[in-house]
């Protein structure tokens, strides 16, 4: 049940973008999210689809797999959609009931489905190519000049690996936990709101214990490895950028020149 | 005659490129009042099994009937075979979760609609059945030992009075004195109630000594489903799945091939001491 969500996830595959500096891929990611904000047209939308579709195709990542993971989010779609389409005034299109259809929110709500569809699979290809490992590695890496503001570039991106380190060992621990007191005829299903939050206690209170002592092991593994924070520690694969990466900078920043052009001119 | 499997299969993550067939044309008839050991190594299937003896899982394909009825009827109950079926899953102490071990016990009668009175009836025989001291019973679960914590948690299971016993590696993580206790205590549970019971386990030793019959599984298939001694006598062909027979028929394969008298089909350790002693001695009419 919990196995079906594939957002955030990591895909092992081989591939360019795979062996991309993590670094390359964020602010590429980054800057791409900022060019659907820009556009003024539809036309810069299309290179936008273009161009994600030529990323996607070189990550190797069946694009059935990133569509499966979009399930989740279409509520959200659908909820952005209909309230634009509904609540935006203007020229009059169509007219029933209470509701009106009008010219401009027809026009936004397909702007914005567009948007968060492209948006939601332009930083999935980033993460179904990149490690949370990898990735917490580039983070770290960009922002070391905020270290001079006293910023605890290192914790923090330390924090967040674990925190994505830990989430597939919980959702297994939950699966798991679930299952054993379904075994116990446990009902998670069914009943009144009240009965079923009460339905979840035998399941949190277990998953807290079991968070807690992983923590506290982990904590003391770290502790036995010497492990004291961020100052003079080295990496065992220091991240320098190759030959590909320059080039994926270069096709990034012409992917961003020809579509803020296009978005004007045309 | 209360579970049969027909032809189960079973495939994880069905349409992604983590797809494993884990089980793999599975027949199975488990009869009543059976002691029975389910060997297999890491990720051969045998605990995606068990998952299915209480419809835990759902078979990709084929047939499980309890009592002549098939569980994936739309109007079976689930939650009565899983009141007639009790699975004890690894670590079961990490399922713990109320303020003390007889409140944890009662968990598994009140769901099936028990009072109060009656839970804590049924929760005292089973903390009884799996040997916990008394005084423990109004103590916190999460104050206890390893051992005894995994004897709560398998009472949790018991007091449900189910009919087939489900243990998924019930001594992992236990040192050998608990390990001896938790299946000696299984195997009088079993000779008491008469309950059929599935023990889950990577190690021959562990079983060889209790079960009547052994079910080994490697890829998701079954290789063997024999009585213990036949399983044994194919221990070069176990050696290869990465399995091994208990060390006694490896002494008494060797003792065999250097000419003594011995018994090879002797599974625990009493009964190769037996025939050993009746071999050296045996024939000159004992000491």
């Amino acid at each position: 049940m919990l196995r079906d969500i594939t957002i955030g996830q990591y895909y092992q595959t081989e591939s360019l973008i795979h062996r991309m500096d993590p670094r390359v891929k964020l602010g590429g990611t980054l800057l791409y999210i900022l060019s659907l904000f820009f556009f003024g047209n539809f036309w810069a939308y299309g290179i936008a689809v273009l161009f994600l579709a030529a990323v996607i195709r070189l990550s190797h990542v069946p694009f059935r797999y990133m569509v499966r993971g979009m399930k989740s989010i279409l509520f959200l779609l659908l909820i952005t959609v209909v309230f634009n389409i509904f609540l935006i005034p203007g020229t009059e299109l169509v007219s029933f009931w209470k509701l009106t259809i009008t010219q401009e929110g027809l026009k936004t709500a397909v702007t914005m489905a567009i948007r968060l569809t492209l948006l939601i699979i332009g930083s999935s290809v980033m993460t179904l190519t990149t490690t949370p490992n990898n990735l917490t590695d580039g983070m770290e890496k960009m922002l070391k000049p905020l270290k001079v503001f006293h910023v605890p570039v290192h914790e923090v991106a330390m924090i967040m690996s674990i925190a994505l380190r830990f989430i597939p060992i919980l959702m297994e621990e939950t699966d798991k936990i679930m299952k054993a007191q379904i075994a116990r005829g446990a009902d998670f299903e069914s009943g009144s709101l009240i009965k079923r939050a009460k339905a979840l206690v035998p399941l949190l209170v277990p998953l807290f214990i079991s968070a807690f002592r992983r923590a506290n092991d982990l904590a003391m593994a770290m502790e036995a490895r010497c492990y004291r924070g961020g100052d003079g520690r080295t990496k065992m694969k220091p991240l320098v950028y190759q030959r590909r990466d320059r080039l994926g900078y270069v096709c990034i920043f012409a992917y961003m020149a020809v579509s803020i052009a296009v978005g004007r001119l045309l | 005659m209360p579970i049969i499997l027909d032809h189960i299969n079973y495939i994880y993550g069905g349409g992604t490129p983590l797809e494993v067939k884990a089980l793999d044309d599975i027949c199975l008839q488990i009869p009543d009042g059976q002691f029975i050991g389910i060997i297999g190594h890491t990720g051969s299937g045998k605990s995606t099994l068990v998952q299915h003896f209480n419809g835990l899982l759902k078979a990709t394909s084929g047939h499980i009937y309890f009592h002549g009825e098939d569980i994936y009827d739309r109007d079976f109950s689930m939650k009565k075979l899983r009141s007639k079926v009790g699975l004890v899953f690894q670590y079961p102490e990490h399922q713990l979760f109320e303020i003390d071990v007889l409140s944890d016990v009662c968990f598994g009668p009140k769901n099936l609609g028990y009072d109060k009175k009656a839970a804590e009836l049924k929760a005292f025989e089973a903390l009884r059945k799996v040997g916990l001291p008394m005084d423990l019973y109004y103590q916190s679960p999460f104050d206890l030992s390893g051992g005894q914590k995994r004897r709560v948690a398998i009472a949790g299971v018991l007091a449900m009075e189910p009919e087939v016993l489900i243990l998924d590696e019930p001594t992992a993580g236990l040192d050998p004195k608990g390990r001896d206790e938790i299946l000696h205590q299984i195997k009088e549970l079993q000779k008491e109630t008469g309950m059929t019971i599935l023990l889950v386990s990577h190690s021959m030793e562990d079983v060889a000594e209790y079960v009547d019959r052994i079910i080994v599984m490697s890829g998701g298939r079954i290789l063997y489903d024999d009585a213990p001694k036949n399983v044994f006598s194919r221990y070069r062909e176990l050696e290869e799945i990465g399995l091994a027979a208990p060390q006694v028929t490896y002494i008494l394969h060797e003792l065999k091939d250097r000419g003594f008298d011995v018994d090879i089909s002797a599974t625990t350790i009493e009964e190769a001491a037996e025939t050993v002693v009746k071999a050296v001695y045996g024939n000159r009419g004992g000491r």
